[in-house]
């Protein structure tokens, strides 16, 4: 029980991590390859909130979320508008992105040193619960919940609102929502920044839960990221979901019953065992690629 | 046109002249400094006319930093006492390796070859150690570790010297002391399985348990870049140990012993020398008390030598030293003895001067060389009691 709450925690961030990774991917169809280090940036600029401004760590957890949707804005104008109509855009923003990434990291370094940081001592509220027998802590449940809600907000507004429309139209096809009338320029950067923030916020969750925010924070999350969104099926947000919570609970469980040397074996054991099982992912549907 | 030709000129001028100079210096110049190295008279007397050029390779910044920095402090130290104290100088250049054992590799070629040095000191880890201290050794070059303590080091020649005490050492006596103070019977192992000197901490608890006939319920790797160890831990807590046994860099070491107590193990938590830093009460707070660490520097020691070393450390930094420090601030002063001792800073002097260094009275206690040119003096075991090192009595 105990090692099925750690998993859903752990998983949660993977989740949210891999659902700004696949929300770009799925409506715009580029991979965005500076979302990793969008993830690192934020865990140093959330310790520096709590450190110098003195906010608590739930109240730079919304201005963290402001920082990444600004950093999707600044990511989608230089590295991805740019090379937008260029017939290679695909492969161009990709690298475009990396170069951002590296960029980012390197500003990092810059201004806080290659040292691992972490919050200061007593930022974080001692309370923790007995739930069935497990012992939770409340950074915990409120990784979860604050995951979760973000989730539920995104899915709501995918289908209900006037942008979620434009996001669909566009990912069904550009050109024809563009002569619907859908500014998709807009809806593009908006797409970033709710991507980036998305991914921002999962970066502060994740250097609360273990209290270290190191610069090699983004690349380790990275592969993870990427096997959760293959998985669950490109572009699926749902299936971002179930992937990231079964990477958490494979990881777990590999620990518990295999042994912790097998983890990172067994964990993407699962996930290639289910692309051979289901090569379009869990979620995803299958795509007919029309010549 | 005109300013570009000149510049050309003056460029190639400079070449020339440089690689003039490189080429005196790498031949004839190498020899005539070796012959400058050896001087008059013995022990306190000695007298050497040209400064004794030392190198000392450390991580200053990545993971190690927090070792590098406090090497750095001894050794700037010891070499500002040294210097003062006249007949022979130490010329001492302090280089980073970022914590990368290929940049320590780098630094070793720069210190065997072009800048030719009469002994390297470092570099901080073993992993380092194990890849770079080959070049010294078969350039002859004596090095002297401060702070490596996997096992191997100074097998890999006899021109490697340390004056750290191996985890071999240190571990037996730290477990021991465990077994007396809580009954020890039946303990978790967890350590990282990626990196050498981690490794080998393992293998020196692995046999020390087993001496002391204590059951191992469970033994869990990890990586050396994990952050998030619950899984781990849960698993740890299940096999309901007398206390948990951890080989880990200080990097890891802080959020496992972190999430330790917040996953609810209460009992105590022995760790290897990686441990064995301020660090650890610094940012894990109320978390690290009750952590066991072996270590070679017992820091309340009432030794003159160390009295006046924690004095002086204080006035100098305004912080306490810890035992990087107190290591480095040794290893110099020991390369002083041993340059003294034959009053010559050649290589192969030096080495032999190194080798014969025995009962040496220093801030780790009565010191000698072994003959596996290791480190022989009494350890100590600490606990964190109100956020510093005690010692466990």
């Amino acid at each position: 029980m105990q090692q099925f709450l750690n998993g859903i925690s752990i998983g949660s961030i993977y989740a949210l991590f891999a659902i700004g990774f696949t929300l770009v991917f799925g409506i715009l169809d580029r991979l965005n390859l500076a979302h990793p280090s969008v993830f690192a940036v934020s865990a140093f600029v959330g310790i520096e909130l709590v450190e110098r401004v003195g906010l608590s760590i739930w109240t730079a957890l919304p201005v963290v979320f402001l920082v990444g949707g600004l950093l999707g804005l600044v990511i989608e104008r230089v590295a991805f508008r740019p090379l937008k109509n260029r017939p290679d855009a695909h492969f161009a923003g990709l690298i475009s992105s990396i170069a951002i990434a590296g960029m980012l990291i390197a500003l990092l370094q810059w201004r806080y040193g290659p040292d691992t940081r972490r919050f200061p001592p007593g930022s974080f509220p001692g309370t923790d619960f007995e739930v069935v027998g497990a012992r939770v802590t409340l950074v915990q449940v409120v990784i979860v919940a604050v995951s979760i809600a973000l989730m539920v907000a995104l899915t709501y507004l995918v289908t209900r609102t006037r942008l979620g429309r434009g996001m669909r139209a566009i990912a069904e096809n550009p050109t024809a929502a563009r002569v619907l009338g859908v500014n998709v320029d807009r809806v593009t950067a908006w797409t970033f920044a709710i991507s980036s923030a998305l991914g921002a916020v999962a970066g502060v969750l994740f250097a609360i839960n273990v209290n270290t925010a190191q610069l090699g924070m983004g690349a380790a999350i990275e592969l993870k990221g990427l096997a959760v969104i293959i998985v669950g099926g490109m572009g699926s947000l749902p299936g971002a979901l179930i992937g990231g919570l079964l990477l958490g609970l494979a990881e777990v469980f590999a620990v518990e019953y295999v042994g912790s040397s097998w983890r990172d074996v067994i964990a993407f054991g699962l996930l290639f065992a289910i692309l051979l099982l289901r090569p379009q992912g869990l979620l995803g549907a299958r795509k007919v690629r029309e010549v | 046109m005109r300013t570009k030709s000149t510049t050309v000129a003056m460029a190639t001028a400079t070449v020339l002249a440089l690689a003039a100079c490189g080429s005196g210096d790498g031949g004839g110049g190498g020899q005539a400094a070796a012959e400058g190295l050896t001087g008059e008279g013995t022990g306190a007397d000695c007298t050497i006319d040209q400064p004794v050029p030392l190198a000392a390779v450390l991580s200053l910044t990545g993971a190690a930093a927090s070792y590098g920095r406090s090497q750095q402090q001894g050794l700037e130290l010891a070499l500002a006492e040294l210097n003062e104290q006249g007949g022979v100088t130490y010329d001492l250049t302090i280089e980073d390796d970022e914590t990368d054992p290929r940049q320590s590799i780098t630094l070793f070629d720069q210190f065997t070859g072009q800048d030719p040095v009469s002994l390297i000191i470092g570099p901080t880890l073993s992993n380092a150690a194990v890849q770079a201290d080959p070049i010294a050794q078969d350039a002859g070059v004596p090095v002297l570790g401060i702070s490596n303590t996997a096992e191997g080091v100074t097998e890999i020649g006899d021109f490697i010297f340390r004056n750290s005490l191996t985890e071999q050492a240190v571990i037996p006596q730290t477990i021991a002391a465990a077994k007396e103070e809580y009954g020890l019977q039946r303990v978790v192992v967890m350590y990282s399985n990626d990196d050498a000197f981690t490794e080998s901490g393992y293998e020196a608890f692995a046999a020390a348990l087993k001496d002391e006939g204590i059951e191992v319920a469970e033994t869990l790797t990890f990586s050396k870049s994990d952050t998030d160890f619950r899984a781990l831990l849960t698993q740890a807590q299940a096999a309901n140990p007398d206390a948990v046994v951890v080989s880990a860099l200080i990097e890891a070491a802080i959020p496992l012993v972190t999430q330790a107590r917040q996953v609810g193990i209460d009992v105590p938590i022995i760790g290897g020398n990686g441990f064995n830093n301020p660090q650890l009460m610094a940012e894990a707070g109320e978390a690290a008390e009750g952590v066991v660490v072996g270590a070679a520097w017992n820091s309340a020691s009432d030794n003159p030598e160390n009295q006046e070393f924690l004095q002086a450390f204080e006035a100098e930094y305004g912080s306490q030293p810890d035992q990087f420090a107190a290591q480095a601030y040794a290893g110099l002063k020991l390369v002083d003895q041993a340059v003294r001792a034959g009053c010559s800073a050649a290589a192969e002097d030096l080495q032999q001067a190194l080798g014969d260094l025995q009962g040496v009275p220093t801030v780790l206690g009565e010191f000698s060389i072994d003959e596996n040119r290791n480190a022989d003096h009494p350890a100590t075991v600490q606990i964190v009691q109100d956020g510093r090192f005690a010692v466990l009595q």
